[in-house]
């Protein structure tokens, strides 16, 4: 399964999927620029992404937690904008295509 | 007014566990020690991040939460008497000719200490700054002018142009408290809901009904004036529509974030914004100046609460040979040494 995410110079990256990790993980571990200071608690909205190319309707919708977390993220953008640690990696995942909102 | 600085044997930088800890290993070794923190209470990213959610990898404790870490924390190095000094930010570090190192914090306090312990994390929470092109001109622009992320006195905005952004208590609560004063007030939010106490948002509501403030589901685009003084924002509304707002002052609430801030200016040498330490001591390139918790980095380093306990001890034991040159250090276990259940005050 891939993540295709835009980091926040615009370059595009492929990355790799795992089951069951979050899309923040995987960014984190792919090397791109995402704070996700509290670790994926949905605590911080420092892992902001806006979810692009239709995605964002494919997804399920967010956790109450997460839209009251969404209010403390810069730059929101309703329609696209998602905490990557709140978005799980499966089947239903694969192709999505994210960029790392500003900081 | 400068009061006279505080001696002490160390001084921490940065409440949260690991500095927390630090004061266990080094009070077990008769050293005292002063916390400095930017937060208004101890615990670090374990209160303001997240106090209600579960650890499971503290030894020992199969589950608990960030701010019962906390509590236990305070509880086991209360008898060291550790002294505190909440919401201040340490802007200075300065070697005495005497050897020891002086601490000055953006209120003007003053620690003198043989040892110097960053457990800073990754950094201090500061407010976080919104996307706005240009808007650090605005900042410092004085008392109710220009941007500002925290209120210090209300009454320097009477009779201003207040534009207020957020959703959360802090914005609402501004809202509130400013409106009677304001000559206009604002609030603009990305949507129609806010994640703040209920009768803080009623009040909102009623304040909106009765025409004392205008609420938009808007964001903050472009931000104008001369530098230092503002004069309007161009808002951009739900449907892509821009229009321009007049106003005095800007508040944006939208929480802390993480920065690195002045430890970046304290001469030590960084790699990738943490501090290299040997693993022996934990002692940064400097001697004389430690760092410990996710603030360091070494070969191996994991960033887990665990690993920054265990850099506490260790960096106690060299810590000690400097704050006590001329003493033996005899390592001692809590189980079996008197002296030590003595001091926890269990004896």
């Amino acid at each position: 399964m891939k993540i295709i995410a835009k980091d926040r110079k615009g370059k595009e990256h492929i990355l790799e999927g795992r089951d069951g990790w979050s899309v923040m993980e995987i960014l984190r571990d792919g090397g791109l620029d995402i704070a996700a200071e509290c670790g994926g608690a949905c605590a911080c909205a420092t892992c902001h992404v806006y979810v692009t190319d239709g995605w964002y309707e494919k997804l399920p919708e967010p956790s109450e937690s997460e839209l009251d977390m969404l209010d403390m993220a810069l730059a929101v953008e309703p329609g696209r904008s998602r905490l990557s640690c709140q978005i799980t990696c499966n089947d239903a995942t694969d192709g999505i295509k994210v960029t790392v909102a500003p900081e | 007014m400068t009061a006279a600085p505080i001696e002490t044997d160390v001084a921490i930088i940065g409440a949260g566990p690991i500095g927390l800890f630090a004061v266990f290993e080094l009070g077990l070794l008769d050293l005292k020690c002063h916390l400095v923190d930017i937060l208004d209470r101890p615990g670090g990213q374990c209160t303001e991040l997240y106090p209600e959610k579960p650890i499971y990898d503290i030894p020992g404790l199969p589950i608990v939460t960030g701010q019962e870490l906390v509590n236990k924390l305070l509880e086991q190095i209360s008898p060291f008497n550790p002294q505190f000094h909440f919401g201040e930010m340490v802007t200075g570090l300065e070697k005495l000719a005497d050897g020891r190192w002086k601490l000055k914090t953006d209120v003007g306090t003053q620690i003198v200490a043989h040892v110097v312990v960053i457990a800073a994390g990754a950094g201090s929470f500061q407010p976080k700054r919104p996307p706005v092109p240009g808007i650090e001109h605005f900042e410092n622009a004085g008392d109710g002018m220009g941007v500002h992320y925290a209120v210090r006195k209300m009454e320097t905005f009477r009779g201003k142009n207040i534009l207020i952004a957020g959703g959360g208590d802090s914005a609402l609560d501004w809202v509130i408290n400013l409106a009677p004063l304001a000559k206009s007030l604002t609030l603009v939010h990305h949507r129609d809901g806010f994640r703040a106490a209920q009768h803080s948002v009623n009040q909102m509501r009623e304040l909106e009904k009765e025409g004392k403030i205008k609420f938009h589901v808007a964001s903050v685009k472009s931000i104008h004036g001369e530098p230092g003084k503002l004069s309007s924002v161009t808002l951009s509304g739900a449907d892509k529509k821009e229009w321009d707002l007049n106003c005095d002052a800007f508040l944006p609430f939208f929480g802390l974030t993480i920065k690195l801030g002045p430890i970046a200016e304290f001469g030590i040498n960084l790699h990738e914004n943490m501090i290299p330490v040997d693993t022996a001591r934990f002692q940064s390139e400097t001697p004389g100046i430690f760092a410990i918790g996710d603030i360091n980095t070494y070969p191996g380093k994991l960033k887990l609460i665990l690993s920054g306990f265990h850099e506490a001890a260790l960096m106690a034991q060299a810590a000690f040979h400097i704050a006590r040159p001329n003493e033996k250090l005899r390592f001692q276990y809590t189980t079996s040494s008197s002296s030590l259940q003595k001091k926890l005050g269990v004896s």
